[in-house]
């Protein structure tokens, strides 16, 4: 039988369909856990907000004393923390990792970039430990001696880590998308008298762009969604930054260093799942931005 | 040199987090299991080696977990003994009865919290007030304490350790410390923060006193074992196992050993003091 003849035969062999029903169930699992996990997030945050913290004072106070007798549970502090390691580590990584992409994508001889790929690939799989590790032992105190700062510790050194970690996923998933743009539209940009400049400027990258800024998103949400660098080297200060060389505590540091000492069903505990729950809200929101201008550079 | 020093420390990092985890599972049987806080760890590790050393028949397993989560795991009767560096909370009364629960607690040693800053540091001395006005945010600044003209980092630790419970009740009398002050989530992460800064000023517990931090004089008094056995030293408190009143025989008989003579033997090895009135 013909592979053609296989692939047109209209009923499914039992295999077939045993296959397709073990994808099903694999499917359905995946997607009833992630329900089961936003359910079990949202029903935990909940108990916060019945053992007398308001709405309001969890999301506008800046004061976050969880074990104190009078305890107060104001989660902005830690928001912004979060979200100001996330913007610097993305200015840092995103330019770097964009450029490595057309480099590796538009400009690198076969024999560099056969070299650069994989380097730049294996960087992904350095343990986040590690990086920290580099920021604790190496950076801080750097930064002190140059700078003289009173600490090391601070948004700087923790977004230079998280750039360090965003760079390769920028830089691989931008070049995927460089390289999936078909090559006929370049050669017809050089048919039309461009520069190698100009072609890469005005034709590759905009017709990349879905891809380039579906790569740059992710970046973001695996910074946002770190947890071992920042516990490590951003000074673990619930405090709103003045500027970037102050220490702040982000929430997934927050979370992996109270959760273990934390009585389970006290309001402590509640509150944590209750920033596990921002923290969900935000990578959903990073992740739906990152599909939107997926589509809106599709479309144009 | 650098890279060998990197994989050491990564290794210890790595069986450090991978004994946390592998403790989680602990069998079930006639075996005597404890857990509890981190600050007793290398006390009941080392008892623990010894009991066994003197009872082979007897079946141990120790695990750190934190204070609040082993005395989680003796309500939920998923350990036999649970070590904490604090007393029982309201919630974990309540939580006690529920589960119809009788907790006992014993006290195994003493410990204190020592003062420490850089080596470079010219301050030599600190009252309880100044140490409050510093973590309060009043003091900013080394020279108002006798010291260069430099801003203090204050170091605390994470919010759900005993220690720091230890620190807001003895030093800031239960106000709320300072929102810039920095976290550190062990012992040995603030002794190598104010090794490494010369602004820094952090406290851990006497077992954590090493050659690169320089340790202050509370009101007159330096920690010291003797101090803190004494009773001079200002900040200092008790350490308790928890067990339960159901709890096994080879419980109770791990118990007595740490609580008799060569259990107490042990505790100076590993930086503690023994309870008031011990000796």
């Amino acid at each position: 039988m013909s592979p053609e003849a296989v692939l047109l035969k209209p009923k499914l062999s039992p295999t077939e369909h045993g296959a397709r029903l073990f994808f099903l169930a694999c499917a359905v699992v995946a997607l009833g856990q992630m329900f089961l996990i936003m359910l079990f997030l949202f029903k935990e945050s909940l108990g916060l907000f019945t053992s007398g913290t308001s709405l309001k004072e969890f999301f506008f106070s800046v004061n976050w004393y969880p074990t104190y007798d009078s305890p107060e549970f104001g989660s902005l502090a830690l928001v912004v923390g979060s979200l100001t390691v996330t913007f610097f580590s993305t200015v840092l990584a995103a330019p770097i990792g964009l450029s490595l992409a057309v480099f590796l994508a538009c400009l690198a001889g076969r024999t560099t970039r056969e070299w650069v790929k994989p380097a730049v690939e294996m960087m992904a799989g350095i343990p986040s430990v590690v990086l920290g590790f580099v920021g604790l032992v190496v950076v801080a105190p750097l930064m002190q001696d140059i700078l003289d700062i009173p600490t090391g510790l601070n948004v700087l050194n923790a977004s230079v880590i998280l750039a360090l970690m965003a760079v390769p996923s920028i830089a691989s998933l931008g070049e995927d998308a460089l390289s999936a743009v078909p090559g006929e539209i370049q050669d017809a940009s050089y048919a039309l008298g461009a520069t190698k400049w100009e072609t890469i400027w005005r034709i590759t990258v905009p017709a990349a762009m879905s891809g380039l800024s579906t790569a740059v998103i992710l970046g973001l949400g695996r910074a946002l969604g770190e947890t071992l660098v920042v516990l490590m080297v951003a000074g673990g200060a619930a405090q709103i930054p003045h500027s970037i060389f102050d220490s702040v505590r982000p929430l997934t540091a927050t979370l992996a260093a109270e959760m273990g000492e934390t009585a389970i069903d006290s309001p402590h505990y509640h509150a944590l799942f209750a920033l596990g729950t921002i923290l969900f809200l935000l990578t959903l929101a990073f992740n739906l931005l990152a599909y939107w201008l997926g589509r809106y550079w599709r479309r144009r | 040199m650098l890279k060998s020093g990197l994989a050491l420390c990564l290794l210890l990092l790595i069986s450090a987090l991978g004994g946390e985890i592998w403790a989680e599972d602990l069998p079930r049987g006639e075996t005597v299991r404890i857990s509890g806080s981190t600050t007793l760890l290398p006390i009941t590790q080392k008892a623990a080696e010894e009991f066994l050393k003197l009872h082979p028949q007897e079946d141990l397993t120790v695990s750190g977990t934190g204070s609040g989560e082993g005395l989680k795991s003796l309500i939920d009767r998923v350990v036999d003994l649970a070590g904490s560096s604090r007393d029982l909370k309201a919630a974990e009364s309540r939580r006690a009865k529920e589960h119809a629960v009788m907790l006992v607690r014993h006290t195994v040693a003493r410990d204190g919290l020592a003062v420490i800053v850089h080596p470079q540091n010219p301050v030599g001395k600190l009252t309880l007030e100044q140490l409050k006005g510093i973590y309060l945010g009043t003091i900013k600044n080394w020279s108002e304490v006798g010291g260069d003209d430099r801003v203090i980092v204050p170091i605390n630790r994470d919010s759900s350790s005993g220690t720091f419970e230890m620190w807001i009740e003895i030093v800031l009398k239960g106000q709320r410390h300072r929102p810039d002050a920095q976290v550190q989530s062990s012992s040995g992460s603030v002794a190598y923060a104010v090794a490494g800064n010369r602004y820094a000023m952090g406290y851990v517990g006497l077992g954590f006193i090493g050659s690169g931090v320089k340790v202050l004089a509370i009101d007159g008094v330096k920690a010291s074992y003797e101090a803190v056995l004494r009773g001079t030293y200002p900040i200092a408190r008790d350490l308790y196992i928890f067990s339960r009143a159901d709890s096994s025989a080879g419980a109770g008989r791990f118990l007595q050993f740490l609580l008799g003579p060569q259990g107490r033997a042990l505790l100076g090895a590993e930086g503690f003091v023994p309870p008031a009135g011990a000796l």
